[in-house]
């Protein structure tokens, strides 16, 4: 093919993609902007000819999206945290202490990637119910704060470390838990990063569970009020675009923020064949 | 000695974590689906009984449950091939010499991945509007006629799969992308100067060097796309006429608005066993293309 001809076909075809997987977000934030009821006209418009600020202002005075937008961050936060210290002590346990079984209670957890988290969200349902932890904080949270993947991300990074560090420290009189967080720790921070930044985005637009956990609108996240909002058909379109674009923007702002991290762990993470 | 303690003491918190509150409650799943644990035994303990394999057994009789077995095949079997298409084709694209603006490019395709599926759902649910939507009006430029995308029993599935292709697509393409990145270029040269084809080429060296990502990639998401839920609980409420339920869909209807935590238990392990077996079976089948 004509080399020129073979480049115009190439760029043609990634901006038709671009365009296709961008539109329906810059088209929920256009709508975002409009005053209600006006999107709904033929033909659909694309660009608020009056841009307003009403449905973000009604959001957050009637439908309460203030309240789930704060337990959003709440939630994803403290999972965010605790998985980060609980995975890290894990991991590099793993990957560089010595004990028996190491490698056999490592394929053990491997293995339980094989089963779908939904087999364990109904008798968690009732385990929590009978200790009272239904519609908490606290019960949202804990089933997020360690998880296999997040172990083997560490895993894998940590055995990169250099063992004559660990050992001259050692040999120093240093602690396990001095050296953990003096020397280790900092070597660490780009799985740290990575880490971080996959866990809050998991976090956030987690869905099943705590639609399964939080039974009353105080605790809601976003996603679970903006899900109740759509199955109730009761707001118009211009207001479901503003809790969309609110719901959805911190975690693209992030992702822009940390691409580099976020695709790292990504990769990091799909060859563990 | 001392040297396992300490490493315990690190494990100890993620351990406990997983033990409690993955472990422990797949067993307890595993023991409740032998039971007839309702709304009266929610009430009251006294009222379990231990039914054996009869939650199974209700199941296998249930055409309720098959079609929503059924919907959840199609939507696997459509939506993986076509997100994987679609990932490999813009991988292909963004691993061309010839393409400008890579970075651009690939953080715009890519982002649809990191989008919380709820708000995006509902966001494609105004786009497929039959009356004020996009999809509609663009259909209408070309004179077809407006298409009830989520109301039509026919249309509603593949509407959702367009949707997880459109929000899925750009994860594999990263990997793949890499797997392409990983591919000797020595390989291309000497092929160019044999006279091979830029065909040729894709199907004698990139495919097999690719096979094993692909490979991973599909099986990842065959299991990813057996755990249909969001998507139909925004779009559709598993509608209409049920064309969107999906096994994991009524197993929140039947666990949390009718309390049949039994019956509910049993449909999540018959789908993990459905998900194990289509699994293996890909694993077979490639280690017989290989062998």
């Amino acid at each position: 093919m004509n080399p020129r001809l073979a480049k115009a076909l190439i760029n043609g075809l990634l901006l038709g993609g671009a365009a296709v997987a961008l539109f329906p977000l810059l088209w929920m934030l256009a709508v975002s902007f409009m005053p209600s009821g006006t999107s709904n006209a033929l033909p659909p418009p694309l660009w608020p000819a009056h841009p307003v600020l009403d449905n973000y202002r009604q959001l957050f005075g009637h439908a309460g999206m203030g309240r789930y937008l704060l337990n959003s961050l709440l939630i994803s936060g403290a999972i965010t945290l605790l998985s980060l210290v609980f995975n890290l002590l894990a991991g590099y346990a793993f990957a560089k202490l010595c004990f028996t079984g190491r490698e056999q209670l490592f394929r053990m957890l491997l293995g339980l990637l094989v089963v779908p988290a939904q087999v364990a969200m109904l008798p968690l349902f009732l385990m929590f119910k009978y200790a009272g932890l239904v519609d908490t904080y606290v019960g949202v949270v804990l089933p997020g704060t360690a998880s296999v993947l997040g172990i083997f991300l560490v895993r894998q990074y940590a055995r990169g470390l250099p063992d004559e560090l660990l050992e001259a420290a050692r040999i120093d009189g240093a602690g396990e838990l001095h050296i953990f967080v003096r020397i280790v720790l900092p070597l660490l921070r780009p799985v740290v990063a990575t880490l971080a930044i996959l866990t809050f985005l998991t976090a956030w637009n987690d869905f099943m569970w705590p639609l399964i956990e939080l039974t009353g609108q105080g605790h809601y996240t976003l996603p679970l009020g903006l899900a109740s909002m759509a199955r109730e058909h009761t707001e118009g379109t211009e207001q479901m675009m503003a809790g969309s674009v609110l719901t959805v923007v911190p975690v693209l702002a992030l992702f822009l923020a940390m691409q580099r991290h976020y695709l790292d762990g990504l990769l990091l993470g799909s060859v563990k064949g | 000695m001392k040297a396992s303690r300490v490493a315990w003491l690190f494990l100890a918190p993620a351990l406990l974590v997983l033990a409690v509150f993955f472990l422990l409650p797949v067993l307890v799943a595993l023991a409740l689906s032998f039971t007839d644990y309702d709304l009266y035994a929610l009430a009251d303990l006294h009222n379990l009984r231990f039914v054996a394999l009869g939650n199974y057994w209700v199941l296998l009789h249930r055409p309720q449950f098959w079609a929503a077995l059924g919907h959840t095949f199609y939507f696997v079997g459509m939506g993986v091939p076509l997100s994987l298409a679609a990932s490999l084709g813009a991988a292909l694209l963004l691993h061309s010499p010839l393409a400008r603006c890579k970075a651009f490019f690939r953080t715009a395709l890519f982002a649809p991945v990191v989008t919380t599926a709820v708000a995006t759902a509902v966001v494609w649910r105004y786009l497929f509007n039959t009356k004020y939507g996009w999809a509609n009006h663009l259909l209408g430029m070309f004179g077809i006629h407006p298409v009830d995308w989520l109301g039509d029993p026919h249309w509603a599935m593949p509407t959702i799969i367009l949707f997880a292709v459109w929000k899925n697509f750009g994860y594999n393409m990263i990997i793949l992308l890499a797997g392409l990145q990983a591919v000797p270029a020595e390989l291309y040269e000497a092929a160019c100067i044999d006279g091979a084809s830029a065909w040729r080429q894709f199907r004698h060296i990139t495919l097999p060097m690719l096979g094993p990502t692909l490979l991973m990639v599909a099986i990842l998401t065959v299991s990813g796309y057996f755990q249909l839920f969001a998507e139909p609980y925004v779009m559709t409420e598993g509608g209409p006429l049920e064309s969107t339920t999906s096994v994991l869909y009524l197993m929140y209807e039947d666990g949390f608005q009718w309390w049949n935590l039994g019956v509910a238990t049993a449909e999540a392990f018959v789908l993990f066993l459905v998900m194990f077996a289509v699994t293996a079976a890909m694993l077979r089948l490639s280690r017989k293309a290989v062998a």
